[in-house]
């Protein structure tokens, strides 16, 4: 079997399969479940990120902190006039503020791969399956192939803030997005593998600085954005941008880069825009 | 490949923090299924991050809405502390320092008919947990299948009858781990299994020769 995206990609020409096919069987074997009780599972996760990346479009959350109240509404709104990136990219912004809107209320979110980051690969795979009109059967072959990029991460490096800073919560997100984006979009197995290196490297060192230490901000916003760098990375790879660095190694120098970030930078609230005067300030506020 | 995609796009759960958030309401829902009795009170002791975030990620009512049984993707977990003054269930909350390598750790304790039983255990982040003490004894279960906790005599021939009583009742068994403090001393076996455990088939485990305790923790596994 594999354990990194090399690996991957040789049984995937080797047996003929796409990465969602054979990450399909590797997690048959490893839990012994169905191929349909999984994909049931996928299913089910498929529809409780949609749900979440809908549910606060129209109607504001009350969030802890009130930091973040009403700013998928804010986006959405906004999507629907004149604006720079247009009126797809605002929606799909607005989409990843509402999953962590939601989260930020206590409501019910699929962790993707944590929960601090859990708007980045709904928002994509809805926003894409929306406007390019992809069938929910592909999507959920999207949502597999983002799962193995994942997994590459997770098992290679770390998918959590506390080891590896921002870059390892969203900066995963987008690369696991950026894949599934271009699967949506025909591409072949190793140009998913270029996207997912390419939102990486986009966003490589990104710190952890959560005001007040709240799931809140700056996270909605790098949601809102991480989406959009999946987006942007999908483009490149399907330009047939040449990614010069291969995936596994992409994954290895994240895993690095978090090892030499400080641990005030690693979601302990004790730098980046956490520290700055205004960030004390709603600090003070929230706690007293 | 041996981490599951499913644990990658997972857990689907309550927000805000997997690991403040969903681990503790899972901690405390295990907590619960190994006591399984009724109490009036439930006391949480919180250590190391729990003790100093737990205002900002919800733990709190995530660890009352465990203890009441709830799930960490339960659409009623921010309400556990209304829940709990409606079933006249009283709680609270201390720093305690517990003796672990983990960073978010908590002890739960919950006080019934017949005195005070504890829990200890660990969030590991991304909703994975480990229960380390069980009123005393020192474990490690992960509960993410039904496990049995047989606490015995170091003698000859228990851990054989207790694994022969889960094989006649068609219970197979995935993990077994057995140690003990010193030879002839008291011995526990863990044993994580891959079906659920009937109560006909704990008496009968409580009734093995130099037996002197059963846990069983029915959770289910995905």
């Amino acid at each position: 079997m594999y354990k990194n995206a090399e690996e991957l990609l040789a049984i995937c020409s080797e047996q003929n399969k796409r990465i969602w096919e054979v990450a399909l069987d590797n997690e048959v074997k490893l839990t012994g479940m169905s191929r349909e009780r999984v994909m049931q599972h996928f299913s089910i996760r498929l529809e409780i990120m949609f749900n979440s990346a809908l549910k606060a479009l129209e109607h504001r959350q009350a969030t802890k902190g009130g930091l973040i109240d009403g700013v998928a509404n804010c986006q959405y709104e906004y999507s629907k006039g004149e604006s720079i990136t247009g009126g797809y990219i605002n929606y799909v912004m607005a989409l990843a503020y509402s999953c962590s809107e939601v989260n930020a209320s206590m409501g019910k979110i699929c962790a993707s791969p944590t929960a601090g980051s859990c708007g980045i690969v709904p928002a994509v795979l809805l926003g894409v399956m929306e406007n390019k009109r992809v069938s929910r059967e592909k999507t959920l072959e999207a949502l597999i192939t983002a799962s193995a990029v994942g997994a590459i991460f997770t098992k290679n490096a770390t998918v959590a803030g506390a080891d590896g800073g921002c870059q390892a919560e969203c900066g995963v997100a987008a690369s696991m997005a950026a894949a599934a984006a271009a699967y949506m979009m025909g591409a072949s197995d190793d140009k998913c593998l270029d996207a997912a290196g390419f939102a990486m490297i986009n966003v490589m060192g990104l710190v952890c600085d959560p005001v007040a230490g709240l799931v809140a901000l700056p996270c909605a916003q790098r949601n809102a954005s991480g989406a959009v760098n999946a987006l942007i990375s999908a483009d490149m790879a399907l330009a047939g941008q040449v990614a010069h660095i291969p995936f596994d190694q992409v994954v290895d120098s994240m895993f690095k880069v978090g090892k030499m970030l400080p641990p005030q930078l690693k979601e302990t609230a004790m730098g980046g825009i956490a520290t700055t005067p205004a960030g004390q300030a709603i600090f003070k506020e929230i706690f007293g | 490949m041996n981490i599951s995609l499913l644990d990658v796009v997972g857990p689907v759960m309550i927000g805000p923090s997997s690991s403040h958030t969903a681990g503790a309401a899972k901690l405390a829902k295990t907590a619960r299924l190994i006591y399984d009795k009724p109490f009036k009170k439930v006391s949480f002791g919180l250590g190391g991050s729990f003790a100093s975030t737990y205002r900002g990620h919800f733990t709190d009512f995530a660890l009352v809405a465990g203890a009441l049984g709830m799930s960490e993707d339960d659409e009623n977990l921010g309400h556990s502390f209304e829940i709990a003054n409606e079933k006249g269930v009283e709680f609270d909350f201390y720093p305690t320092e517990i003796p672990s390598v983990y960073e978010n750790t908590a002890r739960i304790t919950f006080y019934g008919e017949d005195g005070e039983f504890f829990v200890e255990g660990a969030s590991l982040g991304g909703g994975r947990i480990l229960v380390t003490n069980i009123n005393g004894l020192v474990c490690e279960l992960t509960a993410t299948s039904p496990t049995v906790i047989v606490q015995q005599q170091d003698v000859k021939g228990v851990v054989s009858d207790v694994s022969t009583i889960l094989a006649f009742n068609n219970i197979n068994i995935g993990v077994m781990k057995v140690s003990r403090t010193s030879r002839g001393d008291k011995a526990f076996c863990v044993i994580e299994c891959d079906d659920i455990i009937p109560e006909n088939v704990i008496d009968e485990l409580r009734q093995v020769n130099n037996v002197l305790s059963v846990v069983v923790v029915n959770i289910k596994g995905e």
